[in-house]
């Protein structure tokens, strides 16, 4: 896509699959499906392959979507809760279409089936952050909690919003995040699965974390939403 | 017997009052349903139909699952009560072989290859039939499948062309198939302008089966505008709220 495109939809614009955004000067026979932009390119058109909005970059095109399952990526920070202890690991939902792994080996050190139950240290019910350490299509997803910020979630409260939200519950370049957590003054972590940690020192303000965060969630695709979350704090916490 | 009614009348129209080229009135919903990840209502004059998709998840059985792609199922039931006798809940064989022929042609348009081992689920549940549920099925599901955020080439857009007394009509209703000549549906991809469902139950000329694909090909561009309108008109709505 490095020729001169000839793009036909404004920044923003809500598209839907087969709207074509873009016009590229050479043909290209076989539709080729482009997972990062969800845009695929037929004969010489760009199309939308997905319900969302336009994202116009000078020369380049992509579509954020609306709607959809959240699909996992190797390096993805997520929330997973535990729905089932194992020999040597635990299962985790984390609201992919796979199932993910976590090897006790991640946990505990000089791990031994024999010595060792693996309730005794997360069971079935925990939420767990964790990092997407391997993930090749092929087998179930493999989990790691090493790193800065992973492990077992022992406080605050958990939500889950639409995962197609996350962008913009983070915002550009963690503009969104950056208002909801210095207005509020409560920690919050958003995985990419779209589940949320909050992490609050009082009552009162995890409530309106909870309230702006759906807010977002329920307007994602509004013009001016960082203002419009920002009034609404200022408003909510005064 | 019944005697056949007049499906053309002196004055060129049908008989309920259409112009051949005419489409019944159509309703269209998206994102009806709370527990589906994608739903649709689609209204074809008497005929309604609501769709529902879930999906990608985890197959169920296992064993169905595919290495390489999204395992798509689909199933076109018709409700009881969704004719003038009662139909028999279990799926005839009539229902299993629309599934196959709209599972089909979604999934020509789906990227089913991005979701290896997983399944998407399609659910055509028709409430009340008046010829055409196979197409309005499919442009329920094609939507609903929208509304679900699967990446899909583009939308399909069905729509049946008939002949009675001779003449080609658009969007046959159930009077008009069962005492007509020819019943022609069509799956159509407007923007890609592709096919992706052709049957034909009678008898056309090739220059009638020319002329039935242009006609067809018209009445369905029309109901894509709309299907993409409601997608559209689902966010607009929350913008102005």
């Amino acid at each position: 896509m490095s020729s001169q495109l000839k793009i036909l939809v404004a920044d923003r614009q809500i598209v839907r699959p087969g709207d074509i955004l873009a016009i590229v000067e050479q043909k290209i026979r076989r539709p080729s499906y482009n997972p990062e932009k969800h845009v695929y390119i037929y004969e010489d058109k760009i199309i939308s392959a997905v319900l969302g909005l336009a994202s116009v970059n000078d020369n380049d095109i992509s579509v954020i979507p609306l709607e959809g399952r959240y699909f996992p990526r190797v390096g993805d920070t997520v929330i997973g809760l535990v729905v089932g202890v194992g020999i040597t690991n635990w299962l985790l939902d984390i609201r992919a279409p796979y199932k993910a792994v976590l090897n006790a080996g991640e946990v505990i050190e000089n791990f031994s089936p024999i010595t060792t139950n693996l309730r005794d240290y997360i069971d079935v019910g925990d939420y767990i952050v964790a990092k997407i350490a391997v993930f090749d299509r092929t087998r179930d997803l493999l989990l790691t909690v090493k790193g800065k910020g992973l492990g077992k979630i022992t406080e605050g409260i958990v939500i889950e919003i639409e995962p197609s939200r996350v962008p913009r519950v983070i915002g550009k370049k963690g503009s969104m995040l950056n208002l909801l957590t210095s207005k509020t003054g409560c920690n919050i972590l958003v995985a990419q699965n779209g589940v949320v940690w909050i992490r609050c020192k009082d009552e009162r303000s995890s409530e309106v974390a909870v309230k702006a965060i759906r807010l977002i969630e329920s307007r994602a695709h509004m013009r001016g939403l960082t203002e419009y979350v920002r009034m609404f704090l200022d408003k909510e916490l005064a | 017997m019944i005697e056949k009614p007049v499906l053309i009348r002196d004055d060129g129209l049908r008989h309920d009052g259409r112009r051949p080229d005419e489409l019944r009135p159509i309703k269209m919903q998206v994102g009806i349903l709370k527990n589906a990840d994608g739903s649709a209502y689609v209204e074809y004059g008497g005929t309604k139909v609501v769709a529902a998709v879930y999906g990608p998840r985890e197959v169920h059985p296992r064993h169905l699952a595919l290495p390489d792609r999204a395992l798509i199922r689909c199933r076109y039931h018709m409700a009881p009560f969704s004719t003038s006798d009662r139909k028999s809940p279990a799926p005839s064989r009539r229902e299993i072989e629309l599934s196959k022929v709209i599972r089909e042609a979604l999934e020509a348009v789906i990227f089913s290859e991005l979701f290896p081992r997983t399944s998407i689920d399609i659910f055509i549940e028709v409430l009340q039939a008046d010829g055409g549920t196979r197409t309005t099925g499919l442009t329920a599901a094609s939507l609903a499948l929208a509304d679900a955020g699967i990446p899909m080439r583009d939308l399909i857009a069905g729509v049946a062309v008939g002949k009675v007394d001779g003449v080609l009509v658009l969007d046959i209703d159930e009077l008009e198939d069962e005492y007509g000549e020819a019943d022609m549906p069509i799956g159509y991809a407007a923007s890609i302008d592709e096919i992706m469902l052709l049957q034909l139950n009678g008898v056309l000329t090739l220059e009638e089966f020319r002329r039935a694909i242009e006609l067809a090909k018209e009445g369905a561009r029309k109901i894509y505008d709309q299907m993409k309108k409601t997608l559209h008109d689902k966010y607009l709505k929350i913008i102005e709220k």
